[in-house]
């Protein structure tokens, strides 16, 4: 089984929409939606939940007000101000690291596990579905990612898909970190921008501290064609294999307002052909199939 | 006056917003200091093209463990919650890049064997670019945890200037960090399905903080108008519409202030500033008149 992860570094480059097409062209796989802070990709698939599962995720300190002596131990033990005079505990501050709980001489602080979201399996018209929702405001987000690639891939195991395509998060913290970690390989949605180029490199790094190959595809290539060039210049110099140009194309907008992938939109235009070879090229790179087999099913399994 | 820049969707225009405000007010005499807090992949420096001053490296406390006093007596791990410490046998192994920092396992050591080293976060940088003051922070390439390097960025913000915030996207823990204790939050979308649906955990998080919010609405006439009617439901005021400019996309693709090339475009961020300054001195006004 091989999973394919679809991250950016900068926000909104098209991750989403893209991981929705390549859903439309892939065989037998299973979705995951590893964006469990701003999920978008349910919005395109409209899945069927089939079963729904709290998130719980770390405690948080609660100050038992009939237990509590004011004695004021906890506050300047509290390294994350959470305390405060009155002696409450701001819940959006408390790190979770029960270090009042443990030191208050009355035992007069609880420790409750919250429950900081829930996560889902489905069924989309393109196969099943794992994905989640992170409660506002919450901790724990990397946490959450984990959990819905472990469920993406048991599920996968189980059903017998052998591809997890998973639509990842911006950035190159916590939630990243815990999305691509032991991933088969990156696809990383650049935009043509000094913002796209400088993300980009920061991705790249962190993808050859954790050790994944990475694949570099350049969307709305057409508005800055130097900077397109800039981008696959410095993608092949760090060993990242270049898999194609998207044209900036309204396309991708008015599919996305219809809630469709863009396979389901519309007549076949050339950013159609465009992401069928990209698919392609995916499908056929070393990093996804690195003994070049060309029918895993007539293999030896 | 703080004001946060926030959007729950990446991508929308965050940083144009931040960066354009920060300029334009500048240039009408208002000092401003811009902190770059999406420090996972800071991008305000690109358009600003600040001179930097000087930079700071920052860490975050980490146990160090003298295992000659150490007895093994596994306190420090029974305590930590994050499973940054293990006892196995007579070593203590202890996970620094699990660490919260909450100092738990040296207040717990009965034998005071465990001080504190630092783990690095990443990097805080100073600089200006003409009076316009600028911080940003740089999360190292492998750290999971931003919200104390944002932490960090924050607290080194000068309290006599306006200081504009650029988040970083989404509504965990982070965005938190960006938008806490702000007097206002900005939040720009662009009016697709995407950016309707990470507005609205945007708005949820904003109201949680309690703090009052407008909207942006970036690249305009793309998608539909669910953004609009959102807003109008919510009262949630728009400030701003920016059109879909291919001008000004090319612009952004160079790292070129809309300001800059567009000039008609200072007096419409700095309505957007006059129109957030209406909003927050109302609010304080009412608080006022209550308490």
């Amino acid at each position: 089984m091989r999973e394919l992860v679809i991250i950016s570094g900068k926000g909104g480059t098209g991750k989403t929409s893209l991981t929705a097409a390549f859903a439309a062209l892939a065989r037998n796989s299973l979705l995951c939606d590893a964006d469990v802070d701003a999920a978008d990709l349910h919005l395109l698939m409209q899945p069927t939940v089939k079963r729904r599962t709290d998130f719980m995720g770390g405690s948080k300190a609660l100050i038992n007000p009939d237990l509590c002596t004011g004695c004021g131990t906890c506050r300047p033990l509290c390294r994350f101000d959470a305390i405060s005079e009155r002696l409450e505990v701001d819940p959006i501050r408390c790190e979770g690291c029960g270090v009042c709980v443990d030191f208050c001489p009355e035992s007069a602080i609880d420790f409750p596990v919250q429950r900081c979201g829930e996560w889902y399996i489905s069924d989309t018209r393109f196969g099943p579905m794992v994905h989640a929702r992170l409660g506002i405001a919450e901790e724990n987000s990397g946490k959450l990612v984990s959990l819905v690639r472990k469920e993406s891939r048991q599920l996968a195991e189980e059903r017998g898909h052998d591809l997890i395509l998973t639509d990842g998060p911006p950035g190159i913290g916590c939630p990243v970190i815990a999305a691509i970690g032991g991933a088969t390989a990156l696809v990383i949605v650049v935009e043509p921008t000094v913002s796209g180029i400088h993300d980009m490199e920061r991705v790249i790094d962190l993808a050859a501290h954790f050790r994944v190959p990475g694949m570099v595809c350049v969307n709305k290539f057409d508005l800055n064609l130097e900077m397109t060039e800039a981008i696959e210049q410095l993608a092949q110099t760090r060993n990242a294999a270049l898999i194609g140009r998207i044209p900036f194309d309204p396309v991708f907008t008015r599919s996305m307002v219809a809630g469709k992938t863009l396979f389901e939109y519309g007549e076949e235009t050339p950013t159609h052909r465009l992401v069928r070879e990209i698919w392609g090229n995916i499908v056929d790179s070393p990093s996804m199939n690195p003994l070049g087999i060309v029918d895993f099913k007539a293999t030896i399994q | 006056m703080i004001i946060s820049v926030a959007s729950g969707k990446g991508g929308t225009g965050k940083t144009t917003v931040a960066t354009n405000l920060a300029v334009a007010l500048s240039e009408r005499g208002t000092g401003v200091e811009l902190l770059d807090c999406d420090v996972e992949e800071p991008n305000a420096h690109l358009f600003l093209q600040p001179s930097i001053e000087r930079t700071e490296v920052v860490e975050t406390p980490v146990p160090l463990v003298d295992e000659s006093k150490c007895t093994f007596c596994k306190k420090c791990s029974d305590l930590c919650r994050f499973n940054a410490l293990a006892v196995v046998g007579k070593r203590v192994l202890v996970f620094a890049e699990l660490c919260h920092s909450c100092g738990g396992c040296m207040l717990v050591c009965p034998e005071g064997a465990i001080t504190e080293t630092g783990r690095e976060l990443g990097l805080l940088s100073f600089g200006h670019r003409d009076r316009i003051g600028f911080i940003n922070g740089r999360l190292r390439v492998g750290e999971a945890m931003s919200p104390p390097l944002i932490k960090k960025v924050r607290s080194a913000a000068d309290p006599d200037r306006v200081t504009l915030i650029d988040a970083p996207p989404g509504t965990s823990c982070p965005v938190i960090a960006a938008m806490h204790g702000a007097d206002f939050v900005l939040l720009v979308t662009e009016p697709t399905p995407f950016g309707l649906h990470d507005l609205r955990l945007a708005v949820e998080a904003v109201k949680l903080l309690g703090i009052p919010a407008g909207l942006v609405v970036n690249r305009a006439d793309i998608g539909d108008d669910q953004v609009f009617r959102y807003a109008e439901s919510e009262n949630l005021p728009l400030l701003l519409t920016i059109p879909f400019d291919r001008r000004i996309a090319e612009a952004y693709s160079r790292g070129r202030l809309v300001v800059e090339e567009l000039p008609e475009w200072r007096e419409k961020f700095v309505d957007l500033y006059r129109s957030i300054e209406t909003i927050v001195h109302g609010r304080q006004a009412a608080v006022c008149a209550n308490s």
